[in-house]
Formats: C-alpha cells, sequence, structure tokens
C-alpha cells in the first residue's frame, strides 16, 4: 500500500501491566475493524488515534495527511476525525439538533462534504432534533453521537464499541444504519468491536488484536479463514463470504445464495435477486464426509479440497481448512474423525454444511 | 425601626457581598479547575490553603491579613509602592479579606462541579474539533451551572454573614466598613434591642431565602 492512500499508524505505549505495540498498514477506505477481546488493546488503539491517548514517538497519517510523528502532533480538535463512543456522550445541556450542529459548525465551511440533513436522514433522527438527549432511547442516543460524528465530515470515522452498549434487539435497529453509512459514505472507518457477529457483517478488513499487539491483519474473509486464527476465535470460529441472491423458492422461503464457489440454501428473508449479502459459515457447522451423501436433513453439501489442518485448542479437536472453488471453509473435526478419513492436503471431500446464516 | 444608620449598614453589606462574589468566581474558577483536574503533588497542599477559612478562626485570618497588608506588611509595601496606600480599614481592604475568607465557599462547589463533568465530555467535545478553551465555554460551564449557583448564593451569604473579619480589618467606619453584622453588635452593646431585633431578623430571614432558593432551584441528585 502506498503511503497517501493508507492509514499508516505506529505506536508504542506503555502502562504499568499493559504495553500497545503496533505497525499498522491499514486500507484507506470500507471498514477494518480492529477486534480483540477487552484488554487486547483495540480501545487504547483506536484513542491514540484520536489524539486521546497521547503517545510519545508514535507515527500517524491518514491517507497522505500526518497527524502524528516525531515532529508533529496535532491535538485531538486539529485531526479532521469522527468519533463514536460506546455511550453515545452527547451533551446533556444541547437538544439533538444542537448536539449535531456542534461538531459541524466548528468545520470550514470549505471542508464540509456531509450536510445535517444528509446525516439526519441517514440515520434517521429528524423526528428528535428538538429533544434532550435524556428523553432519547439508548438506540437513539447511540444514532445521534453517529450522525454527529458524520456531521463534521471526517476524514476518519473511530467507533468504539458503538453497538456494546446496546441490547440485542437495539442492535439489530442501528446495524442497518451502519450499513448504510459503508454503502452510501467514502468514509474510511476504524471499527473496534469484541463480537465477532458485527464484524462479520460491517467489516471489509480485520486487525485481530491481542495482549496489545495486532497478531493478524488482512481482508475479512481471507484473515478469518487463517488457520493459526479461528483458534483464538473459539466457538465463532468461521468464514463470511460475499454471496448474491440467485434464486428464490417461495414453497419452501429458501433463497439460493451464490457465491465463488457455489450455491447455498439459505432462509429466504425476502432479499431481492441479485441482491448482495454476506454468508457466514461457522467451522463447528461443517462437517466433511468421502461421497456425496443421500438421505440426509442437510441441505448444503459442496465439493472442498483440504488445504491444510491444525490440532485445535481443545486437545480432542481438530480445524480443516478447506477450499470451496475460490473460497475458503473451516471445518471444525474430532481428531478420531479427521483420522478416519485420513485427510490430506490436496484430498477432495463433500463439506456438509449445517447451518449457514445470513447477514447484512 | 431601621434607622439612616442602620440602612446604610445594609446597603455596604450587600455592596461588599457583591463584589466580593463577583471576583470569587473569577478568580475561582480557575483554581477550582486545576484543583479538579491537576494530578500534582501539590493538589492537597493548595486544596487545603483554600480550605483554611473553614475551620480557622476568622479573627486568625484577620489578625494575619492585618499585619500583611498593613505598613510594614508585604501587601502593604506593595500597596503603597503603588500609590494605593494602606488596605486596612479601608472598603477595599474588607473587599480583599471578604475574598479569602469566603473563597472555599467557592471554590469548592465549582471544583466538585468540574469533578463531576468528568473526562468523557470534554473528550467528545474535542473530537468535534472544539479546542480547550472553546470546550470550556460551550461544554464546561453549562454543565458546572448548578456548581455556579451552589458557589454564588455560598460566598455572597458566607460574606453578608462575617463578623470577626471585619471587625479586625474593616473596624467600624460608618458607609466605609460597618456592615449589617457589627451594626448588630453595635445596638446590642448601647442595649438597643429593638433595632438589633430588626437587623437580625432581617438576616434571619435573608438567610433562609437565600438558602431555600438554593435548595429548590438546585435540587441535589445528577439531573442527566
Amino acid at each position: 500500500m502506498s503511503p497517501d492512500t493508507g492509514i499508516r499508524a505506529r505506536f508504542k505505549l506503555d502502562y504499568p501491566g499493559f504495553s500497545l505495540d503496533v505497525d499498522l498498514d491499514l486500507p484507506g477506505r470500507g471498514v477494518t475493524a480492529l477486534f480483540g477481546h477487552s484488554g487486547s488493546g483495540k480501545t487504547t488503539l483506536l484513542r491514540a488515534i484520536a489524539g486521546l491517548e497521547h503517545a510519545p514517538g508514535g507515527m500517524l497519517s491518514v491517507n497522505g495527511d500526518v497527524w502524528q510523528d516525531d515532529a508533529v502532533f496535532r491535538p485531538t480538535h486539529q485531526r479532521p476525525l469522527g468519533y463514536v463512543f460506546q455511550e453515545a456522550s452527547l451533551f446533556p445541556h444541547l437538544d439533538v439538533q444542537a448536539n449535531l450542529e456542534y461538531g459541524q459548525k466548528r468545520v470550514p465551511q470549505a471542508q464540509r462534504r456531509v450536510s445535517l440533513d444528509q446525516a439526519v436522514d441517514m440515520l434517521n433522527i429528524g423526528h428528535l432534533l428538538t429533544r434532550k438527549p435524556a428523553r432519547l432511547s439508548g438506540g437513539e442516543r447511540q444514532r445521534v453521537g453517529i450522525a454527529r460524528a458524520l456531521a463534521t465530515s471526517p476524514r476518519l470515522l473511530l467507533m468504539d464499541e458503538p453497538l456494546a452498549a446496546l441490547d440485542h434487539a437495539l442492535k439489530q435497529e442501528i446495524l442497518p444504519y451502519l450499513e448504510r453509512l459503508h454503502d452510501e459514505l467514502d468514509i474510511p472507518v476504524l471499527y473496534v468491536s469484541h463480537a465477532p457477529d458485527e464484524v462479520a457483517r460491517l467489516a471489509d478488513h480485520i486487525v485481530v488484536m491481542e495482549g496489545g499487539r495486532a497478531v493478524a491483519a488482512g481482508p475479512l474473509t481471507d484473515t478469518l479463514a487463517r488457520l493459526d486464527l479461528p483458534i483464538r476465535l473459539g466457538e465463532d470460529a468461521g468464514v463470511v463470504l460475499d454471496a448474491v441472491v440467485a434464486a428464490r423458492d417461495e414453497e419452501w422461503h429458501l433463497a439460493h445464495m451464490e457465491f465463488a464457489g457455489g450455491r447455498l440454501w439459505v432462509r429466504d428473508h425476502g432479499l431481492p435477486v441479485g441482491h448482495r449479502a454476506r454468508v457466514r459459515i461457522l467451522a463447528r457447522d461443517v462437517s466433511l464426509a468421502r461421497a456425496p451423501m443421500s438421505g440426509t436433513s442437510i441441505l448444503n453439501t459442496l465439493p472442498a479440497v483440504v488445504v491444510d489442518s491444525v490440532d485445535d485448542a481443545h486437545p480432542a479437536l481438530t480445524l480443516v481448512k478447506l477450499r470451496v472453488g475460490e473460497s475458503p471453509l473451516l471445518a471444525r473435526l474430532t481428531k478420531r474423525s479427521a483420522h478416519a478419513l485420513e485427510i490430506t492436503p490436496g484430498q477432495l471431500l463433500y463439506a456438509q454444511i449445517k447451518a449457514v446464516a445470513l447477514i447484512g | 425601626m431601621l434607622g439612616d444608620t442602620d440602612l446604610a449598614a445594609i446597603v455596604l453589606t450587600l455592596k461588599l457581598a457583591s463584589v466580593t462574589t463577583l471576583l470569587l468566581l473569577f478568580i475561582g474558577t480557575p483554581i477550582a479547575w486545576w484543583l479538579a483536574r491537576t494530578q500534582s503533588v501539590m493538589k492537597g497542599a493548595v486544596g487545603a490553603v483554600v480550605a483554611l477559612p473553614i475551620v480557622l478562626p476568622p479573627t486568625v485570618i484577620g489578625f494575619y491579613l492585618l499585619v500583611a497588608m498593613g505598613p510594614e506588611g508585604p501587601v502593604g509595601q506593595l500597596t503603597q509602592s503603588l500609590g494605593l496606600g494602606v488596605l486596612p480599614f479601608t472598603f477595599a481592604g474588607l473587599v480583599v479579606a471578604s475574598v479569602f475568607y469566603s473563597l472555599p465557599f467557592v471554590v469548592q462547589p465549582i471544583q466538585n462541579a468540574f469533578e463531576a463533568i468528568g473526562e468523557r465530555p470534554l473528550e467528545a467535545a474535542a473530537t468535534l474539533r472544539a479546542s480547550p478553551l472553546d470546550t470550556f465555554f460551550s461544554v464546561v460551564l453549562p454543565l458546572a451551572r448548578p456548581g455556579y449557583l451552589t458557589a454564588t448564593v455560598l460566598g455572597f451569604a458566607h460574606t453578608v454573614g462575617e463578623f470577626g473579619v471585619v471587625l479586625m480589618i474593616g473596624g467600624n467606619i460608618p458607609d466605609k466598613t460597618r456592615v449589617v453584622s457589627v451594626q448588630i453588635y453595635d445596638h446590642v452593646e448601647a442595649l438597643e434591642y429593638t433595632q438589633a431585633h430588626w437587623l437580625a431578623a432581617g438576616m434571619m430571614a435573608f438567610s433562609f431565602v437565600v438558602l431555600l432558593l438554593l435548595y429548590t432551584l438546585n435540587p441535589t441528585g445528577r439531573r442527566r
């Protein structure tokens, strides 16, 4: 990646009992998830990028614009960023409208690319403008927080677990707005999360953080399919594939999703034919067989070639990486089954997929 | 009923309390901000100095201020070299003494209000392009309003109620330093109990109304 189209971030921070040490080259567009468990340093990294955490000796440039290096340290208010906190952190003394205007009116006219109306429409908060934050629900508050950040026309949008404080229903309420943002605005987003489902749904790229280090980084599909990584993900190990609705089966309420490597039946969520969506297949939902089986309840069976296999976290288990056409697939088996199948790289098997989740 | 000297004392008292409170809000704000935000080891010491008037007898403060501001004291030397004369037994001297005496009653509510705001609104403002000074006026001050209300009322009422410091620094000069509390003392000394009653009851009513307003307008508990 050339230095002027991406986000270059190099930070070294030492706290008692914790250190952050990262050197990252991130894409200057799309959504990059900073993923990891709590204490992995993802929020600290985000705060350092925002300048909220003073990191002497750090280096940060965003699409060619140097925000921080040995000679320069731009304080937070001089960095053209948007920041969405875990709790919306609206100003309680201002109504929604004034909260939205707070950031926007501090941005020079010439640099405004997102209008207030656009931000209001995108997050669907037009009916809340005269309310005080205390009279908003948690989900509404977070939508206002996101709109407020957008209204500053940021060059980089930083989101620190914006959904973590919300319950499941509210999460589902907000996720579509985040997807819209992704689709409609050309603003690179760094999205901190510890929730694999959010990452699977929103991210194009992923950085996996552990103990203050970035242990893996790259495009979402490839990175999730890396064999060294799923072990860290535990039950959430699996792949995310881009797919298109190819056909709909009205009788059985199923949709046929086409991806680079084949087709999968999933429950029909009403998406029209031709619509792009992601599907997620967890490693624990994939079993392997030498021959395609008949007389089974499993709808999706795909021919797959073994790429590699490694020991899983539990000594009884093994993780197998496969290739279905051009797409990766992970399967979690017992070692005993793997032994019985005599799994070796290059072997042709049939992947039986028990469950496919359609996301987004 | 109230005589001319009583009215003069009331006017003087209100003037002293107003000037003192106004000065204290300006002086107290940076002190309170520093105390609320600093991680310096000096925080404890500065906080203790600010709080001294709460525990010290007013005569002690009055005594030291008298010495400091007198012709031989460091402050007195300074004011004389600036051509201002010496401050004791003047209205200006009384204001200076009152500022010291009422400082904790203004600084502490403001400091508490600043501390209650926490880090997050300041960070949010910074990510919305507000400079620290801008943030102070657009976020911190509005959010600290209850603290300022408390500080204003307490600073004003406490200055109205002072006696010992006034006597040490201001003496008892009609129209210049004779405030209500001193006037009451004079009446009692002269066995003019009726006049003393009028002023004393007036002070009671004033203090009650002030505190009533404070507690009604500024209910405890957070309104976020």
